[in-house]
C-alpha cells in the first residue's frame, strides 16, 4: 500500500491545531480528553450552581419549572457521561501505557477516533442548550414520561442520541484497553504486578462493554417508539412500564462502579507513594476490585425498591447490596492499612486521596442504608439519595480525579503545581463538599423529595438548603483556584523533575513529560512497584543517585511510532452530523401526527456517508507509511 | 510526646462531637413530612430499622474517620528514611472481612421482616382505597358505603379511619407517580397499567403532609396531598356525606356559575363531574371532581391551602383560592395540563371569562360543599 485513498495526503503537523486533529498519541489524546471533560464538567458545575440558587431560598422563581427540570437532567448525564467517565478515559489514556511500559495503544487510531466521537456525543447533549431542546426527563429516563405521549418536542431524542454516540466512544475506547493492558505490557509484567490503576482501568472496560450495549438496546428502542411509534414502553398500547427501569439499571448500575472503580484505582497509586509503602493486600484488593464489578450485576433493583416488585425480590437484592459492601470495605481497610507504618506525606494528591477515603466511607455507610429495602422506602427519591450520590461521586470519584490530576500533573507537563494554591483548593473542597451535601442527609429525612423545583417554606426545609447553597460557593472557589493554579503551573511552574514523589511504578521512570515514544527501552519487569525496587537496587549497588529518566535518548531516532490520521476524526464528524440528523428526524405535533423532516433526513444521509467513506479511507491507510529507503522495513 | 498524643485526642474528639451534633440537629420530628415523627406502624418500623442501621453505620463512621486522623498524626512523615514494606497481613484481612460480614447479617435479619410485614397487609378485608396518581394530583376512591357496585371519588385529601388497617391500590393513569406520606408510610410508586398494593394505619388523628416522590414532570413539585386521619365515626359520617351530591344553594350568581360551568363555551364539565358516585372500575374524567369542591383544604396539588390559623377550611380563603386559580391558572401552577393544553378559556383567547363569569364560576364552585 503506498498511496493513500481519495488522494489526500498523510497528516504531517508538529504544532498547532491540526496536530491536534490528527494526533494518535495516547499523551496528546489523554490531554484533549481531560481537558475538553472539565470544560464539560465546569458547564455541569454551573447547571448545579443554578439548580442551588434556585433552591437557596423557599417559594423562589428565578427559574421556571421546565428549565429545572432541563438543568437536572442535563447536569446528571453531564457529569456522569461528560465528566467523570472522559476524566477517567483521560487517565486510562495518559497512565495506561507508561505503566504498562508500552510506547502507545494497541490501537492508535481508534484511540483518537474513540475521543472525537466522546467530543461528538457531548456537543449534541450540549448544543442543545442554544437550541431550546434541552432533555427534561432526569438522567434515568423513565418510561413512559420520556415517551412521545408525555414529552414532545426534541429533547430526549438529544439525550437518546447523545447517549447513543457517547457509547460508540466508550465501547471503543474499551476494546482498544482490554487489547493494550492484556497484549502490550513490559516483558515480565505478569498480571499481578500491574499497577493498581491498570487493574481498575482493565475491568472498567470489561464492565463497559458488557453494560453499554443494554442502554443502547433500551435507548434505540426508545428511539423508536418515539419516532416512529413502536410501542417497547407504550403503556397505551400495553407495555410494561417496568421494562425500561430494568434495563437502564441493569445497565445503571455496573454504571456506577464503571465511575467509581478507576477513582479507586487512582487511590490506590497514591497513597503508597505518599506513604512510602506498598498497597497493603495488594491481591485482596484487586480481587475486591473484580468481586466489586461482578456483584455490580446482581443489584440493580435497588434502585427499584418502591417500584413494586414484591417482598421476595426487594429481600434478595437488600441481601446482594449488603454483600457488595463487604469488598468495598476490604478496600477500605487496606487502604488503611497502606497507611499504617508509613512514612506520610501530606501533599495535595495525598489530602485528595485520604479526603476520598474519608468521603467514600460516608457514601457507603449511606448506600448500606439505602440497601434496607424497608427503611429505604423513606429515603428513596429524597435529597438523601442526593446526598449519597455526591458522597460516592463527587467526594469520591471527584476527589479522585483531583488527587490524579495534581499527582500525575509533573509527568503530563514537566512542570510543578503551586502546592499552596493546590491546599487551598483541596480545603474549599472538602469543606464545601461537606458543607453542601452533609445537609442533604437531614433535608432528605426532613421528606424533602428530589427533583422539585420549588419548595414550600413551613417544610423545615429553609435553612439547610441555604447552607447547601453556601457550600455550593465555596466548592466554585475551590474550583477557580484549581483553574488558575493548573493554567499557570502548566506554562509558568517550576521544572519538575522525573520523579518527583518518589514513586513506585514504571511512569516515574522516565522523563516528565514524556517523549512520544515513553520508554527507549522497553523494560524488563521484574517486581511489583518495579520502579520502586529497581531504585532499591541501584541503591545497594551504590550507584550514582538514581536520576529517572536516564540518559540514554540517542538511540530514540530507531523507534517506529504510528503516524497522525485525519480519519478518525472525519468518522466521528460523520457520526456527529449523523447524529445530529436522527435528532430531528420525525416531528410530532400535539395532535399525534409523525411529520419526516426531510432537512434532518439529508443531513443524516450525509453524515452517514461522512462516516462510510472516513471508515473506507481509514482501513486502507497504513498504520505507518514506508519510509522512503525502506531500510527499517524489517526492523520491527 | 505527651503532648503530641493530647492533641491528636482531641482533635478526634472534637470531630466527632461535630458531627453527633450535627446528626442531632438533624432529627427534626415537628416538621411536616419529617421521618422522625411516625404516626403509624409502617412509618414506626422504618424509624426502627433506620435507627439500628444508623447505629451500626455511626460506630463504623466514627471508627474509620477517627482511625484516618490517627493515622494521618501517627504516622506523618518526619524524616527521609524509608518504612518497613509491609505487603499485607491474611488475619488483618480476614478479620476486616468477616467483621462486616456480620455486621450486615445482623442488619439483614430485621430488614427482612420489615419488607415482608410492610409489603403483606395484615387484614384484606379492610378498607380499601383506591389513589390514582394524574399529573400533577392524587384521586382517591372510596368504596360506596350502600352500594359495594358503586365507588366515591375524591382529590388532594385522603380521608381515613383511625387505628384500623386501610389497603391502598396504587394507580397511575399517566406516568409513573409515587405515594408517600412520611409519618405514615414510606413510597410506593404508582405505575400505569401495574397497579402496586400497600397497607397503611394511622394511630391517631391528625392532618398529615404527603408528596409526589417520583418524577413526573413539569409540576413534580406541586403534586401534593394530604392525609386526614379521623375517628371511626368521624370518618364514617364524612364518607356519607360525600356520597350525596352537594346542597343546591339558591343564589342566583350560584345559578349563574352553573350555566357557566356546563357551557360549551367553558366547557368546565367536559372534565370536571359534579356528582361523586360512579360505577366501580369506571374511569373518572380528566379532572379532578369538583362535587364538594369547596370543602377541600387545597387546591391544585396543594399549591393554595384553603385553611386558616386553626387548621380549618375557610370559607373566605376558598373564594380566594378559587378565584387565583380560575383566573390565571398557568401563574399559579405553571405548566398545568388545563391552562396548557385543554381548557378553551385558557388555550382560545377568545373564549376567555369574562369578570362577570368568573365571579359567578367562583361563587357556584365554592357553593359546593
Amino acid at each position: 500500500m503506498t498511496t493513500i485513498p481519495l488522494a489526500i495526503p498523510r497528516p504531517v503537523h508538529p504544532t498547532g491545531i491540526w496536530s491536534w486533529v490528527t494526533t494518535i498519541d495516547h499523551k496528546r489524546i489523554g490531554v484533549l480528553y481531560g481537558v475538553t471533560a472539565f470544560i464539560m464538567f465546569f458547564s455541569g458545575g454551573i447547571e448545579a450552581m443554578l439548580i442551588r440558587v434556585q433552591l437557596m431560598r423557599p417559594e423562589q422563581t428565578l427559574i421556571t419549572p421546565e428549565i429545572f427540570n432541563q438543568l437536572f437532567t442535563m447536569h446528571a448525564t453531564t457529569m456522569i457521561f461528560l465528566g467523570v467517565m472522559p476524566l477517567s478515559a483521560a487517565f486510562f489514556n495518559f497512565v495506561v501505557p507508561l505503566q504498562i511500559g508500552a510506547r502507545d495503544v494497541a490501537f492508535p487510531r481508534l484511540n483518537a477516533f474513540s475521543y472525537w466521537t466522546f467530543l461528538a456525543g457531548a456537543l449534541i447533549l450540549k448544543l442543545s442548550w442554544f437550541t431550546h431542546a434541552a432533555p427534561n426527563g432526569g438522567w434515568f429516563g423513565y418510561s413512559p414520561l420520556t415517551g412521545i405521549t408525555y414529552n414532545l418536542g426534541h429533547g430526549i431524542d438529544v439525550w437518546i442520541l447523545s447517549l447513543q454516540v457517547l457509547g460508540v466512544a466508550s465501547l471503543a475506547a474499551s476494546f482498544n484497553f482490554i487489547v493494550t493492558i492484556v497484549n502490550m505490557r513490559a516483558p515480565g509484567m505478569g498480571l499481578m504486578r500491574m499497577p493498581l490503576f491498570t487493574w481498575m482501568t482493565l475491568v472498567t472496560a470489561i464492565l463497559l462493554v458488557l453494560a453499554f450495549p443494554v442502554i443502547t438496546v433500551a435507548l434505540i428502542e426508545l428511539y423508536f417508539d418515539r419516532a416512529f411509534g413502536m410501542n417497547f414502553f407504550n403503556v397505551a398500547a400495553g407495555a410494561n412500564a417496568v421494562l425500561w427501569q430494568h434495563l437502564f439499571w441493569v445497565f445503571g448500575h455496573p454504571e456506577v462502579y464503571i465511575l467509581i472503580l478507576p477513582a479507586m484505582g487512582i487511590v490506590s497509586e497514591i497513597l503508597p507513594v505518599f506513604s512510602r509503602k506498598p498497597l497493603f493486600g495488594y491481591a485482596t484488593v484487586v480481587l475486591a476490585g473484580v468481586i466489586i464489578a461482578f456483584m455490580g450485576w446482581m443489584v440493580w433493583s435497588h434502585h427499584m425498591f418502591t417500584v413494586g416488585l414484591g417482598p421476595v425480590a426487594n429481600s434478595v437484592f437488600t441481601v446482594t447490596t449488603m454483600m457488595i459492601a463487604v469488598p468495598t470495605g476490604i478496600k477500605v481497610f487496606n487502604w488503611m492499612g497502606t497507611m499504617w507504618g508509613g512514612s506520610i506525606s501530606l501533599k495535595t494528591p495525598m489530602l485528595f486521596a485520604i479526603a476520598f477515603v474519608s468521603m467514600f466511607v460516608i457514601g457507603g455507610i449511606s448506600g448500606v442504608m439505602h440497601a434496607v429495602a424497608a427503611s429505604d422506602a423513606q429515603q428513596q427519591d429524597t435529597y438523601f439519595i442526593v446526598a449519597h450520590i455526591h458522597y460516592v461521586l463527587f467526594g469520591g470519584a471527584i476527589f479522585a480525579i483531583l488527587a490524579g490530576v495534581y499527582y500525575w500533573f509533573p509527568k503530563l507537563t514537566g512542570r510543578m503545581y503551586d502546592e499552596k494554591m493546590g491546599l487551598w483548593h483541596f480545603w474549599l473542597m472538602f469543606i464545601g463538599q461537606n458543607v453542601t451535601f452533609f445537609p442533604m442527609h437531614f433535608t432528605g429525612l426532613n421528606g424533602m423529595p428530589r427533583r422539585i423545583y420549588a419548595y414550600y417554606s413551613g417544610m423545615g426545609w429553609d435553612f439547610w438548603n441555604l447552607v447547601s447553597t453556601l457550600g455550593a460557593f465555596i466548592l466554585a472557589a475551590g474550583f477557580v483556584i484549581f483553574i488558575y493554579n493548573m493554567a499557570r503551573s502548566w506554562r509558568n511552574g517550576e521544572q519538575a523533575s522525573a520523579d518527583p514523589w518518589d514513586g513506585r511504578t514504571l511512569e516515574w521512570s522516565i522523563p516528565s513529560p514524556p517523549p512520544e515514544y515513553n520508554f527507549v527501552e522497553i523494560p524488563h519487569v521484574q517486581d511489583r512497584d518495579d520502579w520502586w525496587e529497581e531504585k532499591q537496587r541501584r541503591r545497594e549497588r551504590r550507584e550514582v543517585p538514581v536520576v529517572a529518566g536516564g540518559s540514554e535518548q540517542e538511540d530514540a531516532h530507531d523507534i517506529h511510532l504510528p503516524q497522525p490520521s485525519y480519519w478518525p476524526f472525519f468518522v466521528s464528524l460523520g457520526l456527529f452530523i449523523a447524529g445530529f440528523g436522527l435528532v430531528y428526524l420525525m416531528n410530532m405535533d400535539a395532535a399525534g401526527v409523525r411529520t419526516l423532516n426531510y432537512v434532518a433526513l439529508i443531513t443524516t444521509v450525509i453524515g452517514v456517508c461522512i462516516g462510510i467513506v472516513s471508515v473506507y479511507a481509514w482501513s486502507f491507510e497504513p498504520v505507518n507509511d514506508p519510509e522512503p529507503g525502506g531500510e527499517h522495513a524489517a526492523h520491527h | 510526646m505527651v503532648k503530641h498524643y493530647r492533641r491528636l485526642w482531641r482533635l478526634i474528639g472534637l470531630t466527632m462531637l461535630a458531627a453527633a451534633l450535627a446528626m442531632l440537629f438533624g432529627c427534626t420530628p415537628n416538621d411536616p413530612q419529617s421521618t422522625f415523627d411516625a404516626h403509624g406502624p409502617v412509618a414506626q418500623s422504618q424509624l426502627n430499622l433506620f435507627w439500628v442501621i444508623l447505629i451500626a453505620g455511626a460506630v463504623v463512621f466514627f471508627a474509620v474517620q477517627g482511625a484516618i486522623i490517627y493515622l494521618i498524626i501517627k504516622f506523618r512523615r518526619r524524616d527521609e528514611s524509608i518504612p518497613k514494606q509491609t505487603e499485607g497481613n491474611h488475619a488483618l484481612e480476614f478479620a476486616w472481612t468477616a467483621g462486616p460480614t456480620v455486621l450486615l447479617i445482623l442488619v439483614a435479619i430485621p430488614t427482612i421482616f420489615t419488607i415482608f410485614d410492610n409489603e403483606v397487609s395484615p387484614d384484606k378485608n379492610a378498607l380499601t382505597v383506591e389513589v390514582i396518581g394524574h399529573q400533577w394530583w392524587f384521586e382517591f376512591r372510596y368504596p360506596h358505603p350502600d352500594d359495594p357496585t358503586k365507588e366515591v371519588i375524591f382529590a388532594n385529601d385522603l380521608h381515613i379511619p383511625t387505628d384500623e388497617v386501610v389497603n391502598v391500590v396504587l394507580e397511575s393513569v399517566d406516568v409513573i407517580h409515587s405515594f408517600w406520606v412520611p409519618k405514615i408510610a414510606g413510597k410506593v410508586d404508582m405505575v400505569p397499567r401495574n397497579a402496586n398494593t400497600m397497607w397503611i394505619k394511622a394511630d391517631r388523628p391528625g392532618f398529615y403532609y404527603g408528596q409526589c416522590a417520583e418524577f413526573c414532570g413539569v409540576q413534580h413539585a406541586n403534586m401534593r396531598f394530604r392525609v386526614i386521619a379521623q375517628p371511626r365515626a368521624e370518618f364514617n359520617a364524612w364518607l356519607r356525606a360525600q356520597a350525596e351530591p352537594a346542597i343546591e344553594s339558591q343564589d342566583p350568581l350560584v345559578a349563574q356559575g352553573r350555566k357557566v360551568f356546563t357551557s360549551p363555551d367553558a366547557g368546565c364539565s367536559g372534565c370536571h363531574a359534579t356528582g361523586s358516585v360512579t360505577n366501580k372500575g369506571v374511569a373518572g374524567r380528566v379532572g379532578p371532581n369538583l362535587t364538594h369542591v369547596a370543602t377541600r383544604t387545597n387546591f391544585a396539588g396543594g399549591v393554595l391551602d384553603n385553611r386558616d390559623e386553626n387548621g380549618l377550611v375557610n370559607d373566605a380563603i376558598v373564594q380566594r383560592n378559587l378565584r387565583m386559580w380560575i383566573e390565571d391558572p398557568e401563574s399559579v401552577k405553571p405548566g398545568n395540563i388545563m391552562a396548557r393544553d385543554i381548557a378553551a378559556p385558557y388555550v382560545d383567547p377568545d373564549r376567555a371569562l369574562t369578570e362577570a363569569e368568573l365571579s359567578a364560576l367562583v361563587a357556584y364552585l365554592s357553593s359546593l360543599k
